[in-house]
């Protein structure tokens, strides 16, 4: 780890209009999940600034590995192999270093193992779809997965998911609890999805569009993408009046 | 001409879908092998936490009066001394026994949500005033595209709840009551409810 003080600010203002509203009649769903009185804001206190910390202890050797880590001795996932990596950085584009990055998909013909899942494209048996992986002191992160494929799902009469991974990180702060999605280069579904359009800001939405990296390709084995994540910064607690003394 | 403030800017976020289980808690939707244990389940407390054992249970509600059972709650909160387990807090060592994060999805067939952790102690709000013990929430679930933050405080510390300053920013009072937990028996219940009726205060933060 860094050898630097943990930083104490409180976290920039959220910037809602890059975000999705809550109500987004277009995405169904939200029509009855979303509040409709305004948000009470709060400047971060303790509360907020602060956030549970995850040791690479945590870690198995597999976890950044969704073609080997639910696969049968022997054998291994089927469809396109790719490595995905990144950097989590916040705002002041910092590398954020030590965060948890959980990551969850379909498999290659876009069927997710879930009990409520229904969808007729077959199972992978060597496929489980979920991994995690923490951060290094620079803020990187990387897995091997298989391109998941797109996904029909009962919106409109015929919606379907462009080529996502879902993404879930801890920064330093649960100010900064954030969950995502990641899209690949080039996916032609990407601009007729109603959940990317909950999205406002189209610069919003490209910064969720994977670029394929040929530079990070493992030649004769997999492509590779690249997908960083920006988390809230945070005020540096030198401008300010030391109010506890501390 | 000026130059570039040269900040980036926050990941927008999107729906954790109706899946979130795969990634959040797989061995809960029988993906068994990959990790030994769901993050963030079971008790937050071992035999050598400090502090008041309690148990919290609740429903997450939609505009319909209809329970999600596909949503996912995660809860962070200080020790029973005030302390946060946490590099950024600076007032002193917390509780090496209690993390303060833990994690539960929704029950798939009755929607409910339970945590076995300890009541957490007053955190200070500035250098004169101080918040009542409280629980911090985060919500996500299909249907929600930005995770929904909101708190929990205690029916039993009504003196604290009235000289608390976050209660205090909320201009309708009437609405203070649905951050307030209701005693069950030995529990207890914090139900949230997303839009409507007594809709649940939630926060920017």
């Amino acid at each position: 780890m860094k050898n630097t003080p943990p930083e104490t600010g409180a976290f920039f203002a959220r910037d809602r209009d890059m975000h999705p509203p809550a109500y987004a009649p277009w995405y169904k769903t939200s029509v009855l999940r979303s509040p409709q009185r305004a948000l009470i804001s709060l400047e971060g206190t303790k509360s907020e600034i602060t956030g549970p910390v995850f040791g690479h202890g945590l870690l198995n050797e597999l976890d950044n590995d969704l073609i080997m880590n639910y696969a049968k001795p022997g054998e291994m996932a089927v469809g396109q192999r790719i490595l995905v990596h990144g950097q989590v950085l916040d705002e002041r584009g910092i590398g954020v270093h030590g965060a948890l990055v959980e990551f969850w998909q379909a498999n290659a013909g876009g069927r997710y193992r879930h009990k409520k899942e229904t969808y007729l494209a077959a199972l992978d048996p060597n496929f489980g779809g979920v991994g995690r992986a923490i951060t290094d002191e620079n803020g990187y992160y990387w897995f091997k997965t298989i391109k998941p494929g797109p996904y029909p799902w009962p919106n409109g009469v015929n919606d379907w998911r462009p080529a996502h991974i879902h993404f879930s990180i801890f920064g330093h702060g649960f100010a900064q609890r954030l969950i995502t999605q990641m899209y690949f280069e080039g996916d032609p579904l990407i601009w007729k999805c109603p959940i990317v359009k909950t999205i406002p800001d189209e610069d919003a939405i490209k910064r969720l569009v994977a670029p394929l990296d040929m530079n990070a390709t493992i030649p004769m084995d997999m492509r590779a993408y690249k997908f960083d994540i920006v988390l809230r910064g945070r005020r540096s607690t030198l401008f300010e009046n030391r109010k506890e003394g501390n | 001409m000026v130059q570039p403030l040269g900040y980036l800017k926050e990941s927008a976020s999107q729906t954790a879908g109706p899946y979130v289980h795969i990634g959040c808690t797989p061995n809960f939707v029988g993906i068994e092998g990959i990790f030994d244990q769901d993050l963030g389940s079971g008790p937050l407390y071992n035999d050598k936490t400090r502090g008041e054992r309690i148990t919290i249970r609740g429903h997450v509600y939609d505009g319909g009066g209809n329970t999600l059972k596909d949503g996912l709650v995660e809860i962070w909160q200080a020790d029973t001394d005030g302390f946060y387990n946490s590099p950024s807090e600076t007032r002193g060592k917390a509780d090496p026994n209690f993390l303060g994060w833990a994690r539960c999805p929704g029950d798939m067939a009755t929607g409910e949500f339970v945590f076995h952790t300890i009541k957490p102690g007053k955190v200070p709000f500035d250098g004169t005033r101080w918040m009542a013990p409280h629980i911090t929430f985060w919500v996500v679930a299909r249907g929600i595209n930005i995770g929904l933050q909101t708190r929990m405080y205690f029916p039993d510390e009504e003196d604290a709840n009235a000289a608390d300053p976050v209660l205090a920013r909320i201009e309708h009072k009437v609405r203070i009551p649905t951050l307030i937990a209701n005693r069950q028996g030995d529990d207890y219940v914090f139900d949230i409810r997303l839009q409507g009726e007594n809709e649940t205060v939630f926060f920017d933060i």
